[in-house]
C-alpha cells in the first residue's frame, strides 16, 4: 500500500507520524511505503506569529527542519506537486517526477490574500507571515499614539487571533504608559464579537471594561491609505492611525489550478475527511471546506482520525471511526491570561473565565509542539 | 451561468454559518444562488439581516427536521 502526504504542516507531519507508527510492521515487511512531499525543507510553527509581532518570540524558535520531525521510514521529498492526476493515482511534481499512490492525503494549507481587498496590504499590518509579523513589532515599537483599529476577513486561519491580537494590544499600549493616547476600535464580519456566542458573550463586555470600542457587521470592502479610512461592505466607515488586519485567506493556489475546490478549499465528507466522490482521497487541516476553525488544532484532531482510519484500511480493509469536528484553541484574553474553548459539531464550547495557569499553558505549548508534530502529544 | 449552490453549515459552531456564507459570496458570481444549511435557528434571523443590509436578495427560509435552509442570491 503506498500512502502519499502531500504537505509537511501540521497536519499532513502528524498524520505521517502518527500512520508510521501505526504502520512500523508493514513498514518493514514492505506492505505500506509512507512518503511526503513538501514545499519547504522546514517545519513552521504558524502559531508563534502572534507572539513574534510582539517580540516575545524570535524567528528561529519557529521552525526546524522537517527531516528532523518525521519517523524513520517515512520517505521525505522537498518537490512540491504541481499536478493532481486523480483518476490515473497520480501527481506530478515540480521537478518533474510522477509519484503514484494508493491512498493520498492533500494537506497544503491556506495562504493570506490581503491583495483581494483594495489598500489592504499596503496600508495594513498583520502578522500571518515571518515578514509582516517583523513588521508589525517594529510598527508597534514606533507607534506613539492614535486610532488602532482591527480588521478582519473571511475566511481566516486562527479564529481566536482578532481577539486575541485586540487584547493583547491593549496590555502592549498599557505597560508602554500609551493607553490615555490609543484608542483601539476592534471590527468584526458578523454581529457579535465573535462567531462564537459562549466566547462573544464574555469578550464584548470584556472589551468595554477595558475601553475598546467594537462594531459588528463590518466586512471589509476597502481600504483608503490616503484618507486612512477603512470602508465596509455594509456601508460604513472608520477612521485609523494604525490599521491591523487579520486578513482573509484562501487554499494554496496548486488546489486551484486543478480545479479541486473553489477558492483552493477541497469539498470534503466532515466525518471520514475522503475528499466528495473520491474514496482514496482525504483532505485535512485548512485545505479542507469544512465550516469548522483553520486552525492548528483542527488539523491534529483530523490527523488523528485519520491516522487510525487509513491504518485500519491497510490492516482490516476499512476505516473504524469518524472525526466529529473536535476543534480545541487557546484564547490570549491579554499578556499573561488565557483561556480556551472546545467544541465539535454537536458540542458549543463553554470558556471559563482567563487565567494566569492556561496563558502559561499556551506559553508551555508553544515549546511541546515539536513532541505534538512528531506525533507524541 | 448561475448556479445554485449549497453550503454546508450544519454543526458549525465556528465560523457559524453566516461567517460560511460571507466566505462563499466572496468566491460566487453575480446571479448565483446560495443556500445555507445550518442547525443554528439564530441563522434564520442573522442571515436575512446581513443579507439585506449588504444589498443582496434574501430568497426565504424554511425549517426541515432541525435543518434551516436558508436561500439568498448575490446581486452585486
Amino acid at each position: 500500500m503506498r500512502i502519499l502526504i502531500v504537505g509537511g504542516g501540521m497536519g499532513g507531519t502528524i498524520l505521517a507520524n502518527n500512520l508510521a507508527r501505526r504502520l512500523a510492521p508493514e513498514m518493514r515487511s514492505g506492505k505500506a511505503r509512507i512518503s511526503m512531499l513538501s514545499a519547504s525543507e522546514r517545519h513552521f510553527y504558524q502559531p508563534g506569529l502572534l507572539y513574534l509581532a510582539f517580540g516575545r518570540i524570535t524567528p528561529d524558535e519557529l521552525y526546524r527542519d522537517q527531516a528532523s520531525l518525521l519517523e524513520p521510514g517515512i520517505e521525505f521529498r522537498v518537490d512540491p506537486v504541481e499536478e493532481f492526476m486523480l483518476d490515473k493515482n497520480q501527481v506530478k511534481t515540480k521537478s518533474g517526477k510522477v509519484e503514484g499512490y494508493d491512498i493520498v492525503a492533500i494537506a497544503t494549507g491556506s495562504r493570506p490574500v490581503p491583495e483581494l481587498i483594495p489598500g489592504l496590504a499596503e496600508n495594513s499590518e498583520t502578522f500571518y507571515t515571518e515578514e509582516t509579523a517583523l513588521r508589525m513589532f517594529k510598527r508597534l515599537r514606533e507607534f506613539q499614539g492614535g486610532r488602532v483599529v482591527i480588521a478582519v476577513g473571511v475566511p481566516h486561519k486562527c479564529p481566536m487571533a482578532p481577539l486575541e491580537i485586540t487584547f493583547m494590544l491593549h496590555d502592549w499600549f498599557k505597560d508602554r504608559g500609551l493607553n490615555d493616547k490609543v484608542k483601539l476600535h476592534y471590527t468584526y464580519p458578523i454581529g457579535r464579537v465573535h462567531s462564537l456566542e459562549n466566547v462573544a458573550k464574555w469578550a464584548a463586555p470584556e472589551m468595554t471594561r477595558l475601553g475598546i470600542t467594537y462594531e459588528t457587521l463590518f466586512n471589509v470592502k476597502e481600504v483608503d491609505g490616503k484618507a486612512k479610512v477603512v470602508r465596509s461592505e455594509e456601508g460604513s466607515e472608520t477612521p485609523y492611525d494604525l490599521l491591523i488586519s487579520i486578513p482573509a485567506h484562501r487554499g494554496m493556489e496548486v488546489i486551484e489550478k486543478n480545479k479541486l475546490g473553489a477558492g483552493g478549499f477541497i469539498p470534503t465528507h466532515r466525518n471520514q475527511l475522503n475528499m466528495e466522490g473520491r474514496s482514496n482521497v482525504y483532505v485535512l487541516g485548512d485545505t479542507t471546506n469544512l465550516p469548522i476553525s483553520k486552525a492548528g488544532s483542527t488539523a491534529h484532531f483530523q490527523a488523528e482520525a485519520l491516522g487510525e482510519n487509513i491504518a485500519a484500511i491497510v490492516k482490516l480493509g476499512a476505516p473504524v471511526r469518524d472525526y466529529d469536528g473536535k476543534v480545541f484553541c487557546f484564547i490570549e484574553a491579554g499578556k499573561d491570561r488565557a483561556t480556551y474553548a472546545m467544541f465539535d459539531y454537536q458540542n458549543p464550547p463553554d470558556p471559563k473565565a482567563p487565567s494566569k495557569a492556561i496563558h502559561w499553558f499556551k506559553m508551555a505549548y508553544n515549546k511541546l509542539y515539536w513532541t505534538s508534530a512528531r506525533g507524541l502529544l | 451561468m448561475s448556479e445554485h449552490k449549497v453550503i454546508d453549515a450544519r454543526g458549525s459552531f465556528c465560523p457559524g454559518p453566516l461567517m460560511e456564507l460571507i466566505a462563499g459570496m466572496k468566491l460566487a458570481q453575480v446571479g448565483d444562488e446560495i443556500e445555507v444549511l445550518s442547525t443554528d435557528k439564530g441563522s434564520a434571523d442573522d442571515i436575512p439581516e446581513w443579507i439585506r443590509k449588504v444589498g443582496h436578495d434574501y430568497l426565504g427560509s424554511r425549517e426541515e427536521g432541525g435543518v434551516w435552509h436558508i436561500t439568498v442570491k448575490k446581486t452585486k
